[in-house]
């Protein structure tokens, strides 16, 4: 209890005290993270819609393997990308080993799938409601997408919401990929991931009651530049 | 007013985006006992200061710090373990070894010493007592400099590899903090590098209970990645960087170094590399 304690007022000091260190590592992981959602939901929400609306012959198969990925475990997109962009691998010309980009690329790959598969299940119920009408007004293929994906915004709200949630706590991967190297590729997980390594029990849960309180702050600014979840906008 | 609050916060989001420029820099594999002893700390701005160097270190266990310098994927490598140093130089991957300093092993356990290894002569001798009492005991079991030197140790006292297992014998698999927080939940025997035991902030009831036996000696090694198997290697900053830590001023900050009153290295870099 004692400690646990002493976590949290390690994470109000930290947030008061103004940390540079902290804040660098915050700014990081926001960075890190919500590129990699913006890639995975710019992939992810077409590829799901396109799913719910297409009839093809693998399409059962397509969404199983899809809804398997949701699972993909960090470590191993970790060590695949590691050995993508290792310069001994095909991709290590680029330099990109141990960069917040290669970061972003490992977050990207855990993220599609998960924000694919929740958008395509939203847009499945929807095209459901949608689709003798959009039929009857002789839609194209695109522009029934397009309505889709308009109409069923909030549910895709959600399922890039769940997108961030699975990166902005994930350390399997960047461990990895961005060997958590201090003032370059340290982010808040594998900052705590570090702490607890060194015995500093009550600062790691510091650090992890800040990174909460961050992905809270973080869903509250979207739902408020959302302007979801009002009163008049159920 | 919204309107204007609403752009200030997408300009604020814009500016976490924008990068920093790049200085000089390399990348360095060191050992996690190197970098839980805090001396990186103490060293790096120093070499900042004095080349205009900034050394990124990748902090991980012997194994996979060579196998990193294996691939390429750093500049440099400090480690200690001299039998991969070895076989990774015969491989082409080294450019040469180069000794820096070296610090010594110590046994932990229960503060309470059940076992009774305060009173071992040598470190073998203390590793015997614990198998035969089957307490039990966390071993790294990462590969790592430490995990061979505990290896090495428990082969002088009798017991290969694979004679090291049943409940009392547990690999935790991690790197030493972690595996000092295992052996702190379990109230076990481990084997912790002098540095990172006395950084370390988690101890519990564990107490330093066996050192002194030159066989627990570990000596770390500077080896620059070979630029002839891997083209992409700053050699020409590593070898900046190697004649830093083998000058006079290095020698002095690495035995000046101290934590909590004790010595922890000492510096024993050659004029010429091996």
């Amino acid at each position: 209890m004692d400690s646990i304690s002493q976590g949290l007022f390690q994470a109000f000091r930290l947030v008061l005290t103004l940390d540079p260190d902290l804040y660098r590592i915050m700014a990081l992981s926001l960075r890190v993270t919500l590129t990699a959602v913006v890639i995975a939901a710019a992939i992810g929400l077409p590829l799901g819609a396109w799913l719910a609306v297409n009839r093809f012959r693998y399409r059962r198969l397509t969404i199983a393997v899809l809804n398997a990925f949701m699972g993909l475990p960090p470590v191993v997109v970790g060590l695949f990308i590691y050995m993508l962009l290792s310069r001994s691998g095909p991709l290590g010309v680029l330099g990109l080993l141990f960069t917040p980009t290669a970061m972003i690329i490992a977050q990207a790959i855990l993220i599609t799938p998960l924000i694919a598969s929740i958008a395509h299940q939203a847009i499945r119920d929807l095209w459901a409601e949608y689709h003798d009408l959009l039929i009857s007004l002789n839609a194209t293929r695109v522009q029934r997408i397009k309505a889709l994906l308009w109409d069923g915004r909030r549910a895709l709200l959600t399922a890039t919401l769940a997108g961030f949630g699975r990166a902005i706590g994930e350390v399997g991967a960047i461990m990895i990929v961005g060997g958590n190297i201090e003032y370059s590729t340290r982010v808040m997980t594998t900052a705590i991931a570090l702490e607890t390594s060194k015995g500093n029990l009550a600062f790691a849960l510091g650090l992890g009651i800040v990174l909460i309180g961050l992905a809270v702050l973080v869903n509250l600014g979207i739902h408020w530049l959302g302007r979801t979840e009002r009163a008049s906008n159920w | 007013m919204r309107r204007f609050l609403r752009l200030l916060a997408i300009s604020m989001a814009a500016a976490l985006f924008a990068g920093t420029a790049p200085a000089e820099t390399m990348k360095m594999a060191v050992t996690t006992s190197f970098e839980n002893s805090g001396l990186g700390k103490v060293l790096l701005p120093e070499v900042k200061k004095d080349l205009g160097l900034d050394v990124k270190l990748l902090v991980v266990g012997t194994g996979a710090a060579l196998r990193l310098g294996a691939n390429g994927d750093v500049d440099a490598v400090l480690v200690h373990a001299k039998g991969a140093e070895l076989k990774f130089m015969k491989q082409g991957h080294g450019l040469h070894r180069r000794l820096i300093m070296y610090n010594d092993f110590v046994l932990i356990g229960p503060s309470e010493d059940p076992v009774g290894i305060k009173k071992a002569r040598t470190a073998a001798e203390a590793l015997k007592m614990i198998a035969a009492a089957k307490f039990p005991f966390v071993s790294r079991g990462d590969d790592s400099g430490t995990n061979k030197k505990e290896l090495a140790l428990w082969k002088e006292a009798g017991f290969d590899k694979a004679d090291l297992r049943g409940s009392w014998y547990r690999a935790a698999g991690a790197g030493m903090g972690a595996t000092l927080n295992v052996a702190a939940g379990m109230n076990a025997y481990t084997m912790s590098d002098r540095a990172t035991w006395l950084k370390f902030g988690n101890k519990r009831d564990l107490a330093l209970l066996f050192a002194g036996d030159p066989k627990l000696f570990n000596q770390y090694t500077f080896i620059p990645v070979n630029p002839k198997t891997h083209p992409g290697v700053r050699t020409d900053l590593a070898l900046k960087l190697e004649d830093w830590l083998t000058s006079p001023k290095a020698a002095k900050l690495i035995n000046g170094y101290r934590i909590k009153g004790e010595k922890l290295f000492t510096f024993n870099a050659k004029p010429a590399p091996e």
